[in-house]
């Protein structure tokens, strides 16, 4: 995977960009995700309460919490498939679906936003591949429609990723005839298509049998050896474990503890925490 | 049911008599004892009962000499009876494509975040759905009474195009405007009922990849709806080869209208006449369905794990494994 040049073609970018990178000053690396003062709500109900947080390039956060607690919204608000009452995300220093406009935030064209979520993979419970195209055509759609590359060598580049997850037998076959494993080891395959510089899995194994979670996990481990940002909400602790370099707990829209799976997961100090754990582990 | 599944049964039968490898074959005495299907003798009564009525049927229908079928085959392929059908095909050939395309950008209109481009879609689908076609085609073969010219130029002012309405409206022209302009409202529905029907996860997901919004209801979300727009739409099209008898009374000459001017000159023609359009109107509804088959089987490809056989198929597999389900016992 060609990530380091993807990554630094977006650090450039950024440096045309509004205020952001000043926060680490123009010698350091942006972080690869940084969310300032999360908000959202549906009506009463208060589902992101101030979230702020720092991933740095080539870590591998997991996202752990009770059902409720806004994980999946935080993750979605990353690429902007939910968007935010206040504040904002950041993706390698450059602002997502909006920018700064004075001391304002202006959300951005929706042919911005689509340009934008090009360079953030996301990987869904539900894979949620394309069903009447092939296995290969869902993997190989991505660029040609964001008119990267040419069907000829998008397919091309398809078929190295299907076989980088194991599955380029199966690159004529249409989603519905894979197992749930192997559909998510597509939906993975499609994501790393665009070559983005961070990829978020929203419970990327709840929706597999027991059998199946294991190989999707070990090519998402393969993943985080080759240094891509990964964002992962999901309820394997021992994945976070094995995997993780930043634990975030979440619980009511906020975050209740961070910090390595050592701390987090063996040595937690918030009461919520503790129980959250007590019950999974 | 499937002929492929009996296969691999009367391969095995093939090198070893039937007689001594049923016991030997199995670790126990009955484990490869083949099972023998319930007979069921009610099936076949039915059977019977059923094409006894049926050949009553067709047996009156021959016999009856009210049909006169001498004077059906004397019409049946007149020229004058070719050319009408030549004029329900062309006008309903034309309304079936644009009344589609017209209900596709309805449906986007419906389903769009602007609430003018709604209301204006809303009311287009209420106003056509409730006034019956053929007012529709009276008013418009009226229509130069009460618009003497069509202007193309700057809405309330000078106009650059100007059309006398006579020389737009040959007959053919206002049918086919009439049909498209009741056919896009009810395909307008049916277009938006298939788009609502792909799985918003399907919308995500190309949003995520960040595919453009034409080329993800092009390539993503419209191939998925055609699966549930297909059925939907073919029956709107044969009740619209039906409705083009309609047409006859703005004066063109379809395949009814041809049926009931020659009837009004040979007063005694007029059943093997109305038999000639009906046949002809059953022929076109025939060729539709079998139209609609192969698209629903493309458009199901991904859908289903192995595609359905076609009839074809079906036939060729039925007669391949005949003898031997005849050695099986299947017909005993």
């Amino acid at each position: 995977m060609s990530l380091g040049t993807d990554r630094e073609a977006a650090e450039q970018e950024t440096e045309q960009g509004t205020g952001v990178t000043a926060v680490g000053g123009d010698s350091a690396k942006p972080a690869a995700v940084q969310i300032h003062g999360a908000h959202k709500s549906y009506g009463a109900n208060h589902v992101l309460a101030g979230i702020d947080l720092t991933i740095a390039p080539g870590q591998v956060a997991v996202i752990l919490g009770p059902s409720g607690s806004g994980k999946s919204t935080l993750l979605r608000a990353i690429n902007h498939l939910e968007t935010l009452d206040h504040g904002y995300v950041s993706v390698a220093g450059e602002p997502i679906g909006v920018r700064h406009q004075g001391d304002r935030l202006k959300e951005l064209s929706e042919k911005a936003i689509l340009a934008q979520r090009t360079r953030i993979g996301f990987v869904f419970q539900n894979f949620n591949l394309f069903p009447h195209l092939t296995v290969l055509d869902n993997v190989a759609v991505g660029p040609v429609a964001a008119g990267r590359l040419s069907r000829a060598a998008a397919r091309e580049r398809g078929l190295e990723l299907l076989a980088s997850v194991g599955l380029e037998d199966k690159a004529d076959a249409y989603p519905r005839q894979l197992s749930g494993g192997q559909q998510q080891r597509v939906a993975i395959a499609r994501a790393l298509a665009l070559e983005p510089g961070v990829i978020l899995f929203d419970e990327p194994t709840s929706a597999l049998d027991p059998e199946l979670v294991g190989e999707v996990l070990s090519v998402i481990k393969d993943l985080a050896s080759t240094g891509t940002t990964l964002v992962v909400v999901t309820h394997e602790i021992g994945f976070a474990r094995e995997v993780a370099d930043l634990v975030v707990f979440l619980d009511a829209g906020r975050i209740v503890e961070q910090g390595t799976p050592a701390e987090v997961l063996d040595h937690p100090t918030h009461p919520r925490t503790k129980d959250f754990l007590s019950k999974v582990l | 049911m499937s002929p492929t599944g009996r296969t691999p049964t009367t391969t095995q039968q093939g090198p070893q008599p039937p007689t001594s490898a049923a016991p030997a074959a199995g670790p126990g005495p009955g484990a490869a004892q083949r099972v023998i299907p319930l007979r069921r003798p009610g099936r076949w009564i039915i059977t019977v009962v059923v094409l006894v009525v049926l050949a009553q049927v067709v047996h009156g229908l021959v016999t009856n000499p009210f049909y006169q079928w001498d004077r059906f085959q004397y019409w049946f392929f007149r020229p004058v009876i070719l050319q009408g059908l030549l004029v329900t095909l062309e006008v309903a050939a034309w309304s079936a494509v644009l009344g589609l395309l017209g209900g596709i950008v309805l449906a986007l209109m419906r389903l769009s975040r602007n609430p003018v481009l709604q209301a204006v879609s809303w009311a287009y689908i209420w106003l056509f759905r409730s006034v019956p076609l053929i007012v529709v085609l009276l008013f418009l073969y009226n229509f130069s009474a009460l618009y003497k010219s069509l202007s193309l130029g700057i809405p309330f002012g000078p106009a650059f195009l100007t059309f006398g309405v006579t020389t737009l409206g040959t007959d053919m022209v206002i049918a086919i405007v009439g049909l498209t302009l009741n056919e896009s409202a009810y395909s307008a529905e049916v277009v938006r009922s298939g788009i609502l029907s792909v799985d918003q996860g399907q919308h995500e997901a190309a949003s995520a990849l960040g595919i453009p919004r034409g080329y993800q209801f092009r390539r993503i979300v419209f191939p998925q709806a055609l699966r549930a727009i297909v059925p939907s739409y073919v029956n709107l099209v044969i009740g619209l080869i039906k409705s083009t008898s309609l047409v006859f009374y703005v004066s063109l000459l379809d395949l009814f209208g041809t049926a009931q001017n020659l009837g009004s000159t040979y007063s005694g023609d007029i059943v093997p006449l109305l038999l000639v359009a009906t046949v002809w109107y059953v022929i076109l509804t025939s060729i539709v369905s079998v139209v609609q088959f192969y698209v629903e089987r493309h458009y199901s490809r991904g859908a289903l794990r192995t595609l359905p056989p076609t009839p074809l198929q079906k036939l060729r597999g039925a007669v391949r494994d005949l003898p031997a389900r005849f050695r099986e016992g299947a017909f005993r």
